[in-house]
């Protein structure tokens, strides 16, 4: 006890030093300070944090007509405070603001103690006053400014680069005094590889002609087969499924099964085919408004639709059809824009230039459908809502060859259709049946870029255009971003989803517009950003950290190891599947119902429609990736929610990674893992090889290395201790091996069956089997 | 716990622990699932939680009696004798004044006032009204602070209980458990702070779903547990049959071997977090099924339940079950009971759901009492909206409908630091509030405020805004606070 509350107090204590007492002196204090204090990244963070909300660009909320977000208003003579003003540059004692945030009464002091926002620290208030007397210096937020690619920055250690992304992350290593890995062992490196470009473990043969090629060339072999092969597109469609909020049913209270799959065959497809991100978006966003547009390009605005819809009777149709609208202009701003808009949907935004005009201007460009709020209740349910693409079977034989049909009934999507009736309107507190002023014309957030009439259309191909015009200073940041948090777990922006002004500072500004630059100069060619990422040394580190990297660098931000993280949620039970050899990798086609406890569905539902009850899938459909897997947005499939796969409820950019002990009893207990483990074990025991062989060869497959002398010890004494239990019948061997559907062998030495199966369950346990490391 | 792995345990959870304490005083709020295991031995949670709760609290657990699909307030609690008299009646334009209403109504030409068949009579010192169909609930009245005016913004299902739970109608915000789960952590460490348990009337039933107790954007340790009726009390729970304890524990000790193995080559925190939460999973794997076994409650618990709490996956069993999760240490437990949809044949209908949940819902809160843990622990009993003073469909002498109503419904609440009592007031007609209204987020925030958390104080920084269950509003309602 005594020891555990020391423990705490020293940790309490290091904590404080580090950000409080260390600058109880003035000169040290004065000294950590930089060179030249950013308003970009140094003063506006502060301002935002805890300024903005009454003195920035909500014009409601503004507290003493101050506003600090401008200049020309922040260096303006107070109106309420006679004869001083906030700033006043180059002096800092007068600025009446330092004034504020230095004093402690309570009635003075800034910001105020009503606001909940807490007060500024001594290393706060000193950049503010260094700030002011080199003159207090405003300057565009740094995410609205386009990007520019700058020469590569001086570098000591020239022989560690492999490619330019080296030179950024090595430049600002050197500066933090840190010294990167050495490069990842083979086997690990190829397993790291693997996942992160197709979400599969490598085979053994894979492993085997990558550990035996010493060709300088074999590195960059392996990425373009694994590029090259079609499990790519599937695994780079997870991540795009979360943005689109992609699933398999209408959410809300019935929650009846929907047809949107085709969409996601066809992200998949798109993704395979190397569709430039230019394209790809301008098909989501406006295929259907392209000249002659093709059901292919139509099928893509799906995207758009993915939202959820309501089949509750009753409900206020502009309610729920604004709802959608909303949901629309969300997974625009925030998937591909990279900003939070939908503050300004009840007010001017707080913190970023966005004004409810603006939002209501934004929205409009998706008000142009003939979409219903309601269409019917779960009584007359269908699979698509108006506007709708029908697709018959000739189609997908000829020219939508990548949707997997499995019959030949006509199919419908939900899509998008310009239909030019409707009129947008602010609304009142974002209240549907409360418009206000003239109709708004469609425009895009001026604060990012001009929407320039002269340039684009006021209509969704207009808004694609302006959104992959090459000034637009988020597009590519924003996608170069997410797709740089898909291969190191976290992006050079870490809000990925918010590159406002609230949102966190990049760790390698320069980093992000080279690569952002580099990306829209070759064409937005979306393999050729993975192979840069995965060809690089930063990338091809080994993970392995030491006490100094702890405690300099624990989140590893300046990427002096490489990556390690748990994998997503899919990918876990793809590496489960795909090691045991059960995996069946047809790709796309209606999405699956595996094994799944009992009564989920069925403790929650109303009764009514077709998910009533969960019918869990046969055959071949238990063993699919687990993108595939059938989501039902309100009970999503718990095998994927509880590793924190997104609800899909909402346009999301980023998943959490958790550890808790729930994820835990599913690796324990989960029939997809014992069954997994069940069927490896009864392959190896047909091979002729001793028991050793086959825990290595088991343990190559899932963990994707051979074992250490240490690992092999362990693994073998259990094996023997469970032989030892199933032959004096302590444990049941035949009962042990009865699960899964997949077809028993008949296996002689049941007993040594059961002890494997045993034992490759404790593999599949390992923190490694469903780690990237 | 020794000394090594404490600090191993305080190393890996810096990194979290550090993001949060740069949100500022009030916002260090820890987990629930996570954290406790890693401080085995409670007193040493509280060190953390600096500046949590904010003020002594009043109660410090919660049952909350979701009472899903909005029952009739004017059936059983808001006596009207009004409408009895003006049975069949157009309601007056004067009272309606033109409010909105949901799509199944709107087309009515007439709204004929719909008088409760059911008998009402005053109980306790209080002298609270309640109709015939909650005798057991009326017997312990005294303990119970019956609130009038409550309000919603929301009309239908989805977005009001949305509402309810997270604070907004929109979906993906942190539910109430998750948020208490975030600010005050759990008190016992085998089990979770905030489960769920579910179960279903006769009547005409609404879903529930999972994102009512979701985490939002909290960590997804703070999310509700569902706990089912089947065998598998918490999904994947259960060993298969061929796999004892000391067979697990077995594996187990392996597993944690290999992966310390991997500790010592690559240093990474997040394996030990692992090792932890394996070993939380085994304790939970004892600790649930102890808690849902009823076979050693005495003869006198099944009798204050009823027979039906021996049947799992009932309101009942799920009330029992409630007062053993809370007793030991559970947070919040959420129980939803749905049925109370009422548009068609409501007074056959709400009969069968009061059978469900009366003897049941006065039990727990008997049962909790002679615990003398009443105090401690807040009930809550209520649905997602009220329902309409006049018919929905045809009227006849002894059926009628209701359609939604959000503009006054009756909720109840005993313990935990609540005053007995009647809140707020109706008209005569039980459609508008004359006195004390309290919406929904200042219901929030009084629960907060009764589990010693300033509802403004309790954030989380999301996408670049500090989100809080309130949202933007909410006042504490001291009227009904003992």
């Amino acid at each position: 006890m005594k020891h555990k509350i020391i423990v705490i107090i020293l940790f309490f204590a290091s904590v404080t030093t580090g950000f409080v007492s260390c600058f109880n002196n003035n000169e040290k204090l004065e000294k950590s300070l930089p060179q030249t204090v950013s308003f970009n990244f140094h003063i506006r963070p502060i301002l935002s944090d805890k300024c903005f909300k009454c003195h920035g660009p909500d014009a409601n909320k503004r507290a003493a007509n101050l506003r600090l977000d401008f200049a020309a208003n922040a260096y303006a003579p107070l109106t309420e405070t006679k004869g001083a003003f906030a700033i006043i540059p180059g002096n800092p004692e007068e600025s009446e603001l330092v004034k504020r945030i230095s004093s402690d009464d309570p009635s003075y002091m800034m910001p105020s103690p009503e606001g909940h926002l807490g007060t500024l620290t001594p290393y706060e208030i000193a950049l503010f006053k260094k700030w002011i007397q080199q003159g207090a210096k405003y300057e565009t937020h740094w995410a609205f400014i386009s990007p520019q690619k700058k020469t590569l920055p001086k570098i000591d250690n020239k022989s560690w680069p492999k490619n330019e992304i080296d030179y950024f992350i090595e430049n600002k290593l050197e500066e933090k005094g840190l010294i990167p890995n050495e490069e990842a062992d083979k086997e690990r490196l190829l397993k790291r590889m693997a996942l992160d470009i197709t979400g599969l473990p490598p085979s053994i043969a894979m492993m085997d002609e990558f550990i035996n090629d010493n060709s300088p060339k074999a590195y960059e072999k392996i990425v373009d087969e694994l590029l090259s092969s079609p499990q790519y597109g599937e695994k780079m469609a997870a991540h795009w499924l979360d943005v689109a909020r992609y699933a398999d049913s209408y959410g809300y209270q019935d929650d009846n099964i929907r047809t949107q799959w085709p969409w996601r065959d066809w992200v998949i497809h798109a993704f395979n085919n190397n569709f430039p991100y230019d394209k790809f978006l301008t098909w989501q966003i406006a295929g259907d408004m392209l000249p002659n547009a093709t059901k292919e390009q139509i099928l893509a605005t799906a995207f758009l639709r993915n939202h959820k819809y309501t089949e509750e009777a009753g409900v206020i149709l502009e309610e729920y059809r604004m709802g959608y609208l909303i949901d629309e202009t969300k997974t625009f701003s925030k998937g591909i824009m990279g900003i939070t808009v939908e503050c300004a949907q009840c007010h001017d935004h707080k913190y970023d230039p966005i004004k409810q005009k603006d939002y209501y201007s934004l929205l409009a460009f998706f008000n142009n459908t003939k979409e219903k709020g309601f269409e019917g209740d779960v009584g007359s349910s269908k699979p698509a809502k108006y506007p709708i693409l029908k697709i018959n079977n000739d189609e997908v034989k000829n020219m939508l060859s990548f949707i997997n049909k499995k019959d030949t009934a006509m199919m419908t999507v939900s899509v998008m259709a310009e239909d030019t009736l409707r009129q947008t309107f602010l609304l009142m507190r974002g209240v549907y049946d409360k418009p206000n002023g003239e109709a708004l014309l469609p425009s895009a957030i001026p604060a990012v870029m001009k929407f320039d009439d002269a340039k684009y259309q006021r209509n969704r191909i207009g808004l694609a255009q302006w959104t992959t015009d090459k000034k637009n200073p988020l597009t590519a940041r924003v996608f170069v971003n997410q797709i740089w948090q898909e291969f190191f777990g976290r992006g050079i922006v870490k809000t990925s989803g918010d590159f406002g002004m609230q949102g966190e500072l990049p760790t390698h500004p320069e980093l992000l517009d080279w690569l952002a630059v580099d990306f829209m100069e070759h064409g937005w060619n979306i393999k050729r950003l993975v192979k840069q990422i995965v060809l690089s040394s930063t990338y091809r580190q080994s993970v392995k950290t030491t006490d100094e990297k702890q405690k300099k660098d624990p989140d590893n931000i300046y990427l002096s190891r490489g990556p390690r993280s748990r994998l997503s949620a899919e990918f876990i039970r793809d590496v489960v599947l795909s090691s045991s050899g059960l995996l069946v990798k047809t790709i796309g086609g209606p999405s699956v119902k595996p094994y799944q406890p009992k009564g989920l569905w069925e403790g929650a539902t109303s009764g009514r429609g077709e998910l009533a009850t969960y019918k869990q899938d046969k055959g071949e459909d238990l063993y699919r990736r687990g993108l595939y897997t059938f989501i039902k947005l309100t009970i999503p499939p718990p095998g994927l929610a509880l590793f924190d796969a997104s609800n899909r409820d909402q346009c999301e950019v980023k998943r959490s990674k958790t550890n808790t002990p729930l994820q835990a009893l599913i690796m324990m207990n989960d029939p997809t893992v014992l069954e997994a483990s069940r069927v490896l074990a009864q392959q190896l025991m047909r091979e002729s090889s001793p028991p050793e062989e086959k825990i290595q060869k088991a343990f190559r497959l899932i963990i994707c290395r051979k074992t250490n002398a240490k690992e092999k010890e362990i693994l073998l004494l259990y094996f023997n201790d469970q032989l030892q239990q199933f032959r004096q019948k302590k444990l049941d061997a035949k009962a042990t091996v009865n699960v899964g559907e997949y077809p028993q062998k008949e296996i002689a030495d049941i007993v040594g069956f059961a002890a494997l199966m045993k034992t490759i369950n404790a593999i599949y346990n390992m923190e490694e089997a469903i780690t990237k490391s | 716990m020794n000394k090594e792995l404490l600090e191993q345990s305080l190393i890996l959870n810096r990194r979290k622990f550090l993001s949060k304490l740069s949100l500022g005083i009030g916002s260090v709020a820890l987990g629930s699932l996570l954290i406790p295991d890693l401080f085995t031995g409670k007193p040493d949670e509280e060190v953390l939680m600096a500046g949590l709760p904010h003020f002594a609290p009043k109660a410090k657990r919660i049952i909350y009696l979701f009472q899903n699909g909005a029952p009739s307030q004017l059936d059983l609690f808001d006596y009207k004798p009004k409408l009895q008299e003006m049975f069949g009646l157009d309601l007056p334009e004067s009272i309606r004044m033109g409010q909105r209403l949901t799509g199944m109504t709107a087309d009515q030409k007439k709204f004929p006032l719909a008088g409760s068949i059911f008998n009402f009579k005053q109980y306790g010192k209080t002298g609270a009204w309640f109709s015939e169909l909650l005798p057991h609930i009326a017997s312990v009245s005294d303990d119970l602070c019956i609130v009038k005016s409550l309000f919603t913004e929301a009309i239908n299902h989805d977005p009001a209980l949305t509402f309810f739970q997270t604070g907004a109608q929109v979906g993906n915000r942190p539910s109430m458990g998750s948020w208490l789960s975030y600010g005050l952590g759990s008190e016992n460490k085998n089990l979770p702070a905030f489960c769920v348990l579910l179960s279903k009337g006769k009547g005409n039933g609404q879903g529930v779903y999972s994102k009512l107790w979701s985490n939002g954007f909290l960590d997804s340790i703070h999310q509700g547990v569902q706990f089912s009726s089947g065998d598998n009390p918490v999904l994947y729970l259960n060993n298969p049959e061929s796999i004892s304890k000391e067979d697990r524990r077995k594996m187990l000790d392996k597993v944690n071997e290999l992966n310390e193995v991997a500790y010592e080559e690559f240093g990474d925190p997040e394996i030990n977090t692992k090792i932890q939460q394996y070993e939380m999973a085994f304790r939970m794997q004892t600790a649930v099924p102890e808690i849902t076994d009823m076979s050693k409650e005495p003869e006198s618990i099944i009798k204050l339940y009823g027979p039906e709490c021996l049947i799992p996956g009932t309101y009942a069993a799920n009330c029992l079950l409630a007062r053993k999760l809370s007793e030991n240490g559970v947070r919040f437990v959420q129980l939803y009971h749905q049925g109370w949809d009422g548009h068609n044949n409501l007074p056959n209908e709400i009969k069968g759901q009061c059978q469900d949940v009366d003897q049941a819902s006065a039990a727990l809160i008997t049962d909790l009492k002679q615990r003398g843990l009443l105090d401690e622990t807040l009930v809550i009993w209520g649905g997602e909206f009220g329902r309409t003073n006049y018919c929905q469909g045809t009227l006849t002498k002894d059926n009628y409908g209701r359609d939604h109503h959000p503009r006054c419904f009756t909720i109840m609440m005993a313990g935990g630091g609540v005053k007995p009592g009647v809140y707020g007031e109706t008209d005569d007609f039980g459609y508008n509030i004359i006195k004390d209204p309290v919406h929904v987020n200042d219901f929030h925030a009084t629960v907060l405020n009764l589990m010693g958390i300033n509802h403004e104080q309790l954030t989380y920084k999301h996408l670049g805004r500090r989100y809080r269950l309130t949202d933007v509003a909410g006042k504490v309602v001291n009227g009904i606070i003992a």
